[in-house]
């Protein structure tokens, strides 16, 4: 009987272990492939690179190039590649090894993937797209690229890596095949695809939302950082980027990681709220802002100024309360991309290298258009989605079926 | 409690018995919990004023109640796993069936009661008529609701429910003297609290402990074991039904809500002294462990403890804590009794506990075990 006890106490133990183990999103956790990548990353925790700080500091401000009312196609100082190695007529079929589809965010960009794919597929130019999700795990992903190297019959690979460093030598791996590679959102280290698309960056994002915090907050306020999840590159970035500004502007932040929880978030703000007063909140994504809204309204306090994200209900719940507010985007419509790229590879047109496409925050003058635009989708629907002209809308949208 | 006071008639005694009470295993986590809130008071006095004090509470409910629920099952010999999707896929039904239509909530609100029971259903029937451990029923009922509300969901969030329905585990009675706001959430962990203290003192409950000590001696006492663990399940189903309807309402829609509710909860009722395995333990320290949980988070939040570590601290010091109990527990066996007048149905059927495990042959100590059932009972 003793025993037994034991035996499932131990097993408790180890269950609440694997748990949290899984909670992590580092990519330095789970990536057994990856020899190389450890010993670098052990020792620079620091996120901070002021080299790529600079450049997207200087993109924001760059007119982009490209087709009028299509940002999905327009890029930002690109340098462009020839691809007429890999013209060829046909349809052709794509292979897309997916990171999640476990956020709002990544949902929204899905289907409006599945739409562009429509598309494509009346123009004749994609056979088919086989997808494979990794459900946020590296070493599902690393498996899903080597089933599409070895078995997938794939005449293009669009990888949208779940992590950077782990993902690399897959991806290499795809390259060695000699068929194209396209990679979007989280970066590689490599520069063998022949494009990787991208809006500006985490770090675009930070100082966008840092500078609008700092303009209308005076020195010594207080803000509260709400942070989604530790190691990821995208998100870290936009945080690196924040503290600086605040650091540097006097103005007192603290953050924490909240798993995008709305019990956490509440709990949180409610804390900072008992602790004294607070003037502003930042949050590296949209989702939950709303909790963070109510935290303040429960309390019986005067709103924050507030960064959230494109998000529908953050959009809503701003026009409602009348806070000071700025919503920046991590544009969505970066989904359509990689397709209409590989049609543009298999054509032999020129593409940019590195496809950086634009990515401007929502300020309060815009978001009534943005609301008037997007009237009647769920909550979790992305402003800048992009789809507008895509066979569908709005009623795909509005049903989020995920495909 | 009550017994310490009822065998120490002069103050004196009385203090110190109160005091023996805090240091002993069934008491310790009511030591922490004051340490904690005293902690957090010298870090920030505004804590200690009424009106925050409450808005504590309430936030701390739906962690209480799970634990309530769980205490029970723990308690009759099994684990619940599923607690924290029940939590999860409570929440999301919420979300998808209310949708804007105060009207609904009614209707929606009887039907999650009614999925709560019949899940805790489901996991009672095959632990006890299909003999599968409840560890691995449960974690499969976890997995198979987690995957239904991701399939259902896709992962991310949907809509809040009306504003109506949300107001149970955001709302309150207001305009109260004092504490400004008495939630709605601080009156149903009370009530919910008094029936567990009154079910776990009703022959039922105490038949729930005494198959968590000696299901052998309880079945030939004449308990129908299948059902009594049955509806410890039922039980912690509900309990989670409801901490979903409150947290629905005090944070909203999300998939990531009720995540690691289950260990939380387990975390919580170890901490409160209550033995894994079944047998031993006491309702209201569940719920203590609960708050102390709690508690825990806001001292770090208050004391500014960087995100990056932040669980690690809180992970050393729930080790540290539960090493406290099991060691005092371990120093009562052994015959320094610390804790003279604690249940004193619990107290003597201990030996036979281990006597029972040690000798394979049943009748022997089912018979003297059988009697103190009846005893106790």
């Amino acid at each position: 009987m003793r025993r037994r006890f034991t035996v499932a106490s131990a097993m408790v133990g180890a269950l609440a272990l694997m748990t949290m183990a899984g909670c992590t999103t580092d990519p330095n956790v789970g990536s057994p492939t990856d020899a190389s990548a450890p010993a670098a990353e052990e020792e620079e925790v620091e996120w901070f690179d002021q080299e790529l700080f600079d450049k997207q500091d200087a993109e924001r401000g760059v007119t982009p190039e490209g087709p009028e009312g299509q940002p999905w196609l327009q890029h930002i100082n690109a340098e462009m590649v020839d691809t007429s190695q890999y013209a060829s007529a046909g349809a052709k079929k794509a292979c897309f090894a997916n990171a999640s589809i476990s956020n709002p965010w990544r949902q929204t960009g899905w289907i409006t993937m599945n739409q562009q794919l429509q598309v494509l597929q009346e123009a004749g130019a994609i056979s088919e797209m086989e997808t494979r999700d990794a459900q946020d795990s590296d070493d599902t992903q690393i498996a899903d690229i080597d089933y599409f190297i070895n078995e997938g019959n794939c005449d293009v690979f669009i990888i949208s890596p779940n992590s950077t460093a782990a993902m690399t030598p897959a991806v290499e791996r795809a390259c060695d095949t000699g068929k194209p590679v396209v990679v979007f959102d989280r970066g590689v280290q490599t520069d063998c695809p022949v494009t990787f698309i991208h809006p500006i960056g985490g770090f675009a994002w930070g100082i966008d939302t840092a500078e609008f915090l700092i303009d209308n907050l005076d020195e010594g306020s207080k803000v509260v950082a709400l942070r989604i999840l530790p190691g990821v590159d995208v998100l870290e970035q936009r945080w690196a980027a924040a503290e600086k500004l605040f650091d540097e502007a006097g103005i007192e932040a603290v953050d924490y990681f909240t798993g995008a929880d709305p019990t956490e978030i509440k709990k949180i703000i409610s804390d900072e709220l008992a602790k004294g007063d607070v003037h502003g909140v930042w949050m590296d994504a949209g989702d939950g802002a709303v909790a963070a809204i109510e935290a303040f309204e429960d309390a019986g306090v005067d709103y924050p100024v507030m960064t959230g994200e494109d998000e529908m209900s953050f959009l809503r719940k701003w026009e409602e309360t009348g806070l000071t507010g700025l919503a920046p985007v991590y544009s969505n419509f970066q989904w359509r991309t990689p397709l209409l790229a590989a049609q543009m590879i298999f054509a032999g047109q020129e593409i940019p290298k590195e496809w950086v496409l634009p990515q401007s925050p929502i300020t309060e003058d815009e978001r009534a258009e943005f609301l008037a635009a997007n009237e009647g989708m769920p909550d979790g629907h992305y402003a800048k989605f992009g789809g507008e002209d895509l066979p569908g809308y709005p009623q795909v949208w509005q049903d989020r079926v995920i495909p | 409690m009550s017994a310490v006071t009822s065998d120490s008639p002069s103050f004196g005694r009385r203090l110190a018995g109160f005091g023996r009470t805090l240091i002993s295993p069934r008491g310790a986590v009511f030591l922490l919990l004051i340490v904690l809130l005293v902690a957090i008071t010298v870090l920030n006095p505004s804590f200690a004023e009424p009106g925050q004090f409450i808005r504590f509470v309430q936030r701390v409910a739906p962690v209480a109640i799970v634990a309530i629920g769980q205490y029970f099952v723990i308690v009759g010999g099994e684990f619940d796993l599923s607690m924290g999707s029940v939590v999860t896929a409570q929440v999301v039904i919420a979300g998808n069936l209310i949708g804007q239509d105060e009207s609904k909530s009614i209707p929606v609100l009887l039907f999650m009661l009614a999925f709560g029971a019949f899940i805790g259903l489901v996991n009672g029937l095959i632990v006890t008529l299909l003999k599968v451990p409840s560890f691995i029923v449960t974690l499969g009922m976890m997995l198979a609701l987690l995957g239904a509300t991701l399939y259902w969901t896709g992962g991310a969030a949907t809509g809040n429910p009306a504003d109506g329905f949300r107001q149970i585990g955001r709302g309150g009675i207001r305009d109260i003297p004092v504490i400004e706001i008495l939630p709605w959430s601080v009156v149903i962990l009370v009530v919910i609290l008094l029936v567990a203290i009154w079910f776990a003192r009703r022959p039922f409950g105490r038949t729930i402990i005494a198959l968590g000590d000696n299901p052998t001696a309880a079945s030939y006492s004449g308990a129908r074991s299948w059902w009594v663990k049955t509806s410890t399940f039922i039980i912690s189903s509900l309990s989670a039904t409801v901490a979903g309807v409150l947290l629905v309402g005090y944070a909203g829609v999300h998939p990531s809500v009720g995540r690691g509710y289950e260990f939380t909860a387990i975390t919580a009722v170890v901490l409160g002294g209550v033995v894994l395995g079944g047998g031993r333990g006491w309702v209201v320290a569940a719920a203590a462990g609960a708050f102390a949980l709690e508690a825990l988070f806001t001292l770090l939040n208050f004391a500014g403890v960087p995100s990056t570590y932040r669980d690690a601290v809180q992970g050393f010091i729930i080790i540290l804590a539960v090493a406290y109990a099991a060691t005092t527990f371990r120093a009562r066996r052994r015959g320094s009794a610390l804790e003279t007048s604690a249940g004193a149905q619990a107290e003597p059927k201990e030996p036979d506990a281990a006597a029972a495990s040690a000798r394979p042959a049943p009748i022997p100590s089912t018979q003297r075990a059988d009697n103190e059932t009846k005893g106790g009972s």
